[in-house]
């Protein structure tokens, strides 16, 4: 598959992610309407439709600020007035020369470059396209990596933003974060307004006619709420495995320096510990498994399911497997 | 019927191939352009450092004027250098001496605390990282814009519109691209 292809793929994609999204809300709302309105012009039905043209809207045009914001992620530049410590200024500007350097072998502008004061090493990449990217490093992995790694780790990323697996997952991670917030609402209201809805609710169903047909789509709808929030975590999960390794491959590519990446997943694997600043729903942006799950250790279907991130160990090994250092 | 319009069909293709294939050479030609102005931002930024580097080390290691001299040497005849080739040889002569000189610098442990240095340091590797991936990304896109002027049929195209095959930015010196010779025998 040729860079082209994929970037064909993942703008595709994201537009089916958003469309599925503006369909399973309109659903929603509109069960609202057959079940607790029972008026003839789904009113919540478009108004469901509508929150989730928004939301589709709002994921794609700043869905990355809602991703940096919400790990706690700083600009370098403000770290770096911050700080007066010699050494650290000069792991930042080293950060942000290898930032430079691998767009340069990308031909693709320089992403901004963020800072997550978080002790556990990780990274990961965001935004719409590679005109609009940034690129976000945790603490922890700047006190872990040398130059080289970090290298390899950063032309991972670079490799994300010039393949547009950053748009696809940086969407898919602001609608996963929407839905969780709106079953949980929906939920909730189902609670409060099903002593109220009841009589509305026969009432919708005898100018309906077919109650059998009203029944099957009531239990649909209340699944669907139930289910919304699992979907969407399959479906970030879905989209983030096979992508990790063919970033690993044209990260490498980038820096004809396989190895130093392989080294640097093992530090990071290494240090396992869960990163705190990252939010559950941005976990398959990120390089290594934030949640501190020891992917390598975990085997079978079920474990296979509910990762994130495919093993480390089969990572490093392909990685080794490129420079021949077996 | 058909047989009056089939004519103006292969010629509505003809055409349409035509500003295909134009089109996506143009196209190249702007990224190889573009590519090779990145390496020139960067050869001009290391040309800027260099200075910098000197007048810091300078002090320190006065026993090393001749290392200094060359660097500085290379720098000046590096900078006039024109057209890809013959900036590929002078750059490769500055690369060199500033590799010596960073290997020299090693002998003198006052530089490693010197913080202005090792920033100077961190900048002037970067800048040699940024020349390096600067023409990995200008060979392989001219590499693409001249094997595409010269595949039958593009090449038609391509010499009629008169595009000419860009220079590759390549290693020319005969002292970097030579095979080091290893003596195993033992003899004394």
């Amino acid at each position: 598959m040729n860079l082209l292809e994929q970037q064909a793929k993942n703008r595709r994609r994201t537009w089916m992610v958003m469309i599925v999204f503006i369909a399973l809300l309109f659903f929603l709302g509109y069960g609202v309407d057959l079940f607790y309105l029972g008026t003839d012009i789904p009113v919540a039905g478009f108004f469901a439709f509508a929150i989730g043209g928004v939301s589709a809207l709002a994921s794609y045009y700043s869905g990355d600020r809602a991703v940096l914001a919400s790990s706690h992620a700083v600009p370098i530049g403000e770290v770096l007035t911050r700080t007066s410590e010699e050494d650290v200024r000069l792991k930042l500007t080293q950060v942000e020369n290898v930032v430079e350097e691998m767009a340069i072998a990308a031909g693709l502008p320089k992403p901004n470059v963020y800072v997550i004061g978080d002790t556990d090493p990780n990274a990961f990449a965001t935004g719409r396209d590679p005109g609009h990217a940034s690129i976000a490093v945790t603490q922890g992995l700047l006190d872990a990596l040398n130059r080289e790694e970090l290298q390899g780790v950063v032309a991972h990323e670079m490799s994300h933003v010039r393949n547009y697996d950053i748009r696809l997952m940086t969407v898919v991670a602001a609608l996963v974060g929407a839905i969780m917030l709106l079953s949980d609402w929906a939920t909730r209201g189902m609670r409060w307004g099903g002593l109220g809805g009841g009589s509305r609710r026969s009432g919708s169903r005898d100018r309906g006619g077919g109650g059998a047909v009203a029944l099957v789509f009531l239990v649909l709808w209340i699944v669907g709420i139930i289910l919304a929030p699992i979907i969407g975590q399959a479906l970030a999960m879905l989209v983030s495995r096979r992508r990790e390794y063919l970033a690993d491959a044209s990260g490498a590519e980038l820096t004809r320096n396989p190895l130093a990446l392989a080294k640097a997943l093992e530090k990071i694997e290494f240090a396992a510990d869960p990163t705190e600043s990252i939010k559950r729903g941005t976990a398959s942006l990120c390089i290594a498994d934030p949640l501190g799950r020891k992917a390598g250790l975990r085997e079978g279907f079920l474990a296979d399911l509910f990762a994130t991130h495919p093993p480390m160990v089969k990572r490093i090994a392909a990685l080794r497997d490129m420079a021949y250092a077996h | 019927m058909f047989l009056l319009l089939l004519p103006l069909i292969v010629v509505v293709l003809i055409v349409l191939w035509v500003v295909g294939v134009y089109n996506r050479l143009i196209f190249l030609r702007n990224q190889t352009t573009n590519g090779w102005r990145q390496i020139d931002v960067q050869l001009k930024r290391r040309h800027d450092l260099i200075p910098n580097l000197v007048n810091t080390v300078k002090g320190v290691m006065e026993f090393e004027r001749d290392t200094l001299t060359q660097v500085v040497e290379a720098r000046a005849r590096a900078v006039t250098a024109t057209g890809p080739a013959d900036a590929a040889r002078k750059e490769g002569e500055l690369s060199q001496a500033l590799g010596r000189l960073f290997a020299l610098a090693e002998n003198y442990p006052q530089l490693h605390a010197n913080e202005n240095v090792k920033m100077l340091q961190e900048e002037l590797s970067s800048t040699e990282n940024k020349i390096g991936f600067a023409r990995q990304f200008y060979n392989d896109i001219a590499t693409k814009y001249n094997i595409s002027q010269q595949t039958f049929p593009a090449n038609m195209i391509a010499s009629s519109f008169g595009f000419k095959p860009a220079e590759l930015f390549e290693i020319t010196d005969e002292a970097d691209r030579a095979v080091p010779t290893v003596d195993l025998s033992m003899r004394k």
